[in-house]
């Protein structure tokens, strides 16, 4: 356990030591506020909530994630520093948490940032706080959910361009399995039951129902088993490909 | 004397392609190997297995009693290891990356800070320690790449190319820590310099294509060279036929080689036969023919011509 710290320790002051954190932090909030109060519509809605806020953050995370998981792995094993990490006395899961961990606890960061919106809601009428609530935790989750995609993706690849590119597309897959174009798509040949399976790998269709207030806790589970998937299948990957 | 590593039979395949084929030996306490071979030999391949950063395709090493294939992280407790190329976080400082590897490895309070004055005052890393590591000279990355390996005091020292890119002054202080180090250590150290055999080693072990070829002291080693015991006499040019003439019919010589002339001087060079000690009759025939000698001394055996004749290879192929 003090191992995996460790590594989240050194990987977090690593993002800080770079001009990444800063502008991914710049870009996610200018975005994150663009996106809210310009095609969300957060005043003309007239609502205390913040529905039109989190309703954005799936499409910032599609391509903002991709490229803070995008190195995670890439890198170590191109500057070939995977080799001093994996001899080390830690197992491969210690490394794998560790990393990703330190990159979560970055969105997390970043996602905590947003606060002033927060706040402005809370001046400007009286929102169901514990809704905004399990909306950032949704939101924390999804961006969890999209990071294990993108770390799993740059462990099969020393360059980081491939993993951002690779992982992007597969974050935009699992968001869309829920929406009309790959439901129809399904529809005319596959049972209910397949559609159905189809819709409900969708983040959207999870997402959704969380930051609309509506509480199931399978929609939690769901989004922390993908984070959970993806690591194992990342453990993996490392063991297979560290030293090729 | 206690054997610290053993390495049993060690075998790596990448599909078809043999890299380390069933090597095995072992390193006691206090000894230096040194780990020879051409390039592509399979030197870094066997460390990488040692370290448990590869896990063998067949066969196992043992450090300090642990199993690599069995026990990794145990094993990496017990072994520091410089990897080739010494690779680095560039966005580090160095004293950065010491305090994160002390934390892996579950180094705090007082031993902490002593092992890393310790490692930081070894390698002379003083003047360097806040630096960016990115922005250090070759010297001093590999400095660092060292301080890390000798950081926890490991009984097992593991150094691929320790000293490679490094100026003369820099290989020598790298070679005396070797030195200082391995009295209560078994040291690993692979090289393609074969006077870095010379300088550190107490064993050599040489693979070529995979297979262990050879395993013994530096000085068992040159006993194989063509010119173990071979007479080098450096005399005026103009003597050089009546030198010939004049060791002409001495049983134990295989031959005479005429080699570099430079200037007026010329160098002969008196090769025995199976390495036999034939200084003593070269010198008298000389004396008693009155060839003026200005210089003449016996060949200790060269290494790389060992070298090339165990590991098969032709000169172009040994960097």
């Amino acid at each position: 356990m003090s191992k995996a710290i460790a590594i989240s320790r050194r990987e977090l002051v690593a993002y800080f030591s770079t001009p990444l954190a800063y502008v991914f932090i710049v870009i996610f909030l200018a975005l994150a506020g663009a996106t809210t109060f310009y095609f969300g519509g957060f005043f003309q809605r007239g609502q205390a909530d913040l529905q039109s806020f989190f309703s954005f953050h799936p499409w910032l995370y599609l391509f903002l994630i991709p490229a803070v998981g995008m190195r995670l792995w890439a890198e170590e094993r191109k500057s070939g520093t995977i080799e001093l990490l994996m001899t080390l006395p830690v197992s491969t899961t210690q490394a794998v948490v560790g990393k990703f961990v330190a990159a979560w606890l970055f969105t997390g960061i970043a996602l905590a940032l947003t606060f002033p919106i927060w706040i402005t809601v809370n001046m400007l009428g009286s929102p169901d706080n514990g809704v905004i609530f399990a909306g950032y935790v949704a939101s924390f989750l999804m961006a969890g959910a999209f990071l294990a995609i993108g770390s799993f993706v740059s462990a099969l690849t020393r360059n980081q361009v491939i993993a951002f590119v690779i992982s992007a597309a597969a974050c935009f897959i699992f968001m869309m399995s829920g929406l009309e174009p790959v439901q129809s798509a399904f529809r005319g040949w596959a049972s209910a039951f397949v559609v159905d399976l189809v819709a409900s790998l969708s983040f959207l269709t999870h997402f959704d129902a969380i930051t609309r207030g509506v509480f199931d806790l399978r929609d939690f589970i769901y989004l922390s088993s993908v984070i959970g998937v993806f690591l194992f299948a990342n453990v993996v990957v490392v063991d297979l490909k560290k030293g090729s | 004397m206690s054997t610290m590593l053993e390495i049993q039979g060690l075998t790596k395949s990448f599909g078809p392609f043999t890299a380390v084929d069933d090597v095995s030996f072992s390193v006691e306490s206090g000894e230096v190997l040194g780990f020879l071979g051409p390039n592509g030999a399979g030197k870094s391949t066997t460390m990488k297995m040692v370290t448990g950063f590869l896990s063998p395709t067949a066969g196992t090493a043992v450090v300090c009693g642990k199993d690599v294939t069995r026990d990794p992280i145990a094993v990496k407790r017990h072994i520091g290891y410089l990897p080739e190329g010494a690779p680095l976080y560039d966005d580090m400082t160095p004293a950065g990356l010491l305090s994160f590897v002390s934390d892996v490895r579950g180094l705090s309070g007082a031993a902490r800070s002593t092992a890393i004055d310790h490692a930081v005052s070894r390698l002379q890393l003083d003047e360097v320690y806040n630096q960016q590591i990115g922005t250090l000279s070759k010297g001093f990355k590999r400095r660092v790449g060292l301080s890390q390996a000798i950081l926890h005091d490991p009984d097992v020292l593991i150094l691929d190319e320790p000293t490679d890119g490094l100026d003369p002054n820099q290989k020598h202080q790298v070679r005396e820590l070797i030195g200082e180090m391995s009295k209560d250590k078994a040291i690993v150290i692979s090289t393609h310099l074969l006077e870095e055999v010379d300088a550190v080693c107490s064993r050599a072990v040489v693979i070529a294509r995979g297979k262990k070829v050879a395993d013994g002291t530096p000085a068992d080693l040159e006993r194989q060279s063509t010119y173990y015991n071979a007479v080098s006499i450096r005399v005026h040019s103009d003597h050089v036929d009546s030198v010939q003439a004049a060791l002409d019919g001495i049983g134990d010589v295989d031959r005479i080689e005429t080699a570099d002339t430079d200037g007026e001087i010329a160098h002969v060079i008196v090769v025995a036969k199976s390495g036999a000690a034939i200084v003593e009759t070269v010198n008298a025939r000389m004396r008693e023919k009155g060839i003026p000698i200005e210089q003449l001394y016996v060949e200790r055996g060269r290494l790389d011509d060992v070298f090339r004749q165990i590991t098969g290879g032709r000169q172009g192929e040994i960097s």
